[in-house]
């Protein structure tokens, strides 16, 4: 089904903080372990464009959003989880 | 222990700075407002206002101190906090147009996400940044942070938040407002109670006797003397406002200036001078005896001479009021409508008597009068239990007094012959008091009108007819006489035979005087012919007197002719020796 689709993802950190160094880091490792090549990753540092924080709705800090395939999921958290993650985004049945 | 325990010298010395809220009434009460820089909790059940506290505390700001705010909404969207304030006046939009307001919703919806690790709520932080540094906020208003214990499933990470969140605050000298929902047995569900050390404050919202009443009470207040009371306060077409209807103590003014009471002959029984301004009067009696009248005769005299005036009335309407009042003469149409008479009316089950207090105490702040009518305060016999009615009282009486304000309160009293007895409790408040009486004598009834006191005034101890008619107020002593005193027909009676008696009289006195009159004409005639009878005889006495002394000369003569006809030398010798020439 979604397998030919792919998968963009944004990412929203503040700083270079343990939590979002750690989110960043689970994202690469989940990303590149299950997603092949259909996945886009864009991160957002709202320290430096706060702007986006109010514009996208964003409370919690480090925030996902899956905003495509649609609808769009957003889990937040360091995302230390792998399994959870993935079956947040819907993506197990990549595998 | 609270002022040790901060290391802050300033505040122990200088005593903390507050911003105002712009809530009538609550600023008196704190002294300034709420703690500048520091976070307030406002907690309450629902729809008890904390939401319209704090946009007025916010709009405030924004609008009249220059003190830019932002609105962080966790709840409703912005939309409808403008359109909920909108009906109180307040324009909110055009303040976010300009800058000086801006509404920050952060909204959660929990299905909309999973948690997954650990996170923050840094991006609040950021949002919030942002929105103070753009318009440059001194004020900030949370409502209501507690809904993000709803979207999110770790409450530790929460109250860590939150904390950081207020320290964050604080750190920026943040004049915030946050609301809480009221818990079971805690300030608010998530105890936020504990993480505001500042100021706390309670909104509550009671019914009782199916008479609703909102009240505000002060839990904490750092730095500050506050009363622990709860106030009153009322959510209306004006907005929020508090009242301080504590007494204040008996240092209020006093006046020596007087009064009318537009009833020159009261006037006159006061030494011809009316009451004292500022006092507070009593106007007691049963029912029909014409306290409303004279209530309304003060009324006018305060008018007539410029005065502003208030009149609460809670059994009539305006409209009959004015129709009633100009059956004896006094005319309140023109002083309604040219805004110097402010009537209001309202039956007294439409409050409770702590809000009818509290909307009376508002109105009088509001416009000012220099007399206030309450008209009759027995109308919360029913309401209220009658201590609770004496100590509304109080409070009223004080703040009046306290602006110099003269109050006048009319009493219905039902037992007959045992006025003063019901009145006892409202005696001691009251500077003078008088008493409208209306009794049967000789088959009909007739309004008497008796000063029972008047503190500090000399004052005619003599009960006196109160007449009511198309030419005014007027009093009448009575006839007093061996049948004691008479009032109504009886005096009348009484006077009109005193009348004929002293016609009679009168013109008995007349007659009397002129009989004497012709008495005394009489005698001077008598006296007048006396005199002319005298003045004759004496002509002829002289006539007699002189004819005599003619005839003695003439004698005389003739003797000397004679005896020189005997002795003719001698006669010659004298003549040659004496020279005698006569001869």
């Amino acid at each position: 089904m979604a397998q030919n689709e792919t998968t963009k993802l944004i990412l929203y950190v503040a700083g270079e903080t343990p939590k979002s160094l750690a989110a960043i880091a689970n994202l690469e490792r989940i990303c590149s372990e299950h997603l092949d090549n259909r996945y886009e990753v864009q991160v957002i540092d709202l320290k430096k464009e706060p702007r986006l924080a109010r514009e996208h709705s964003i409370v919690a800090i480090p925030t996902l959003v899956r905003q495509l395939p649609a609808p769009i999921r957003k889990i937040i958290g360091d995302l230390s989880d792998a399994e959870k993650v993935l079956v947040s985004l819907n993506v197990k049945g990549a595998q | 222990m609270d002022q040790s325990v901060s290391g802050d010298p300033e505040k122990t010395t200088v005593g903390i700075a507050k911003s105002e809220t712009g809530i009538d009434g609550f600023d008196e009460l704190t002294l300034g407002g709420l703690p500048t820089g520091r976070p307030t909790l406002v907690c309450g059940g629902a729809g008890c206002g904390k939401t319209l506290f704090a946009s007025t505390f916010l709009i405030h700001g924004a609008r009249a101190l220059g003190e830019p705010g932002v609105f962080v909404t966790f709840e409703e969207r912005p939309t409808d906090i403008v359109s909920n304030v909108a009906s109180l006046g307040f324009a909110l939009d055009q303040l976010v147009v300009e800058d000086k307001i801006h509404i920050e919703h952060i909204a959660i919806d929990p299905s909309e996400f999973v948690e997954i690790g650990d996170y923050d709520l840094e991006a609040i932080f950021i949002r919030l940044e942002a929105a103070v540094e753009r318009i440059g906020a001194k004020r900030v208003v949370l409502d209501t942070i507690e809904s993000l214990f709803a979207a999110f499933s770790n409450p530790a990470i929460l109250r860590a938040e939150i904390r950081r969140l207020f320290d964050w605050l604080k750190e920026r000298k943040l004049t915030t407002v946050i609301t809480g929902e009221r818990g079971d047995g805690a300030f608010t569900r998530q105890g936020l109670e504990e993480y505001v050390s500042d100021c706390v404050l309670l909104l509550d919202h009671r019914v009782q006797n199916q008479i609703s009443t909102r009240r505000l009470r002060i839990v904490k207040y750092r730095g500050t003397a506050h009363g622990t009371n709860e106030y009153p306060f009322l959510i209306d077409s004006d907005g929020f406002s508090v009242l301080p209807v504590s007494a204040l103590g008996l240092n209020h003014k006093v006046y020596d200036e007087r009064i009318s009471s537009g009833v020159d002959d009261l006037d006159e029984m006061l030494s011809g001078r009316g009451f004292h301004r500022g006092s507070s009067i009593l106007i007691s009696g049963v029912a029909g005896s014409g306290k409303s009248t004279l209530a309304a005769s003060f009324v006018d005299a305060a008018c007539r001479n410029g005065e502003k005036a208030a009149y609460f009335s809670f059994e009539e309407s305006a409209d009959q009021t004015v129709r009633n009042m100009r059956s004896v003469g006094i005319d309140l149409k023109d002083y309604i409508d040219g805004g110097r008479l402010n009537y209001f009316a309202a039956r007294p089950t439409f409050y409770s008597l702590e809000m009818h207090l509290a909307v009376m105490l508002r109105e009088i702040a509001r416009l000012k009068p220099r007399i206030v009518i309450v008209d009759p305060i027995s109308a919360f016999d029913r309401s209220g239990e009658s201590n609770e009615v004496q100590t509304m009282l109080l409070r009223m009486v004080d703040y009046l007094k306290s602006h110099g304000v003269t109050g006048v309160f009319t009493n219905l009293t039902h037992a007959k012959g045992d006025e003063t007895l019901t009145d006892v409790g409202l005696s001691s408040l009251m500077d003078a008091w008088i008493l409208m009486l209306n009794r049967e004598a000789g088959g009909e009834f007739n309004r008497e009108l008796y000063l029972l006191k008047a503190r500090g005034l000399q004052h005619s101890n003599q009960v006196r007819e109160f007449i009511m008619s198309e030419n005014g107020l007027q009093l009448r002593a009575p006839y007093l006489g061996q049948e004691g005193a008479l009032t109504g027909s009886r005096r009348r009676a009484k006077e009109a035979e005193a009348r004929r008696t002293e016609a009679v009289r009168a013109a008995e006195v007349a007659r009397f005087q002129q009989q004497g009159e012709h008495r005394r004409r009489k005698l001077e005639a008598q006296i007048e012919a006396l005199r002319a009878e005298m003045a004759a005889e004496e002509l002829e006495a002289r006539r007699l007197i002189d004819a005599e002394s003619a005839y003695l000369r003439r004698a005389k003569l003739d003797e000397e002719e004679a005896r020189a006809m005997r002795e003719g030398v001698a006669v010659r010798k004298r003549v040659d020796g004496g020279g005698d020439g006569a001869e």
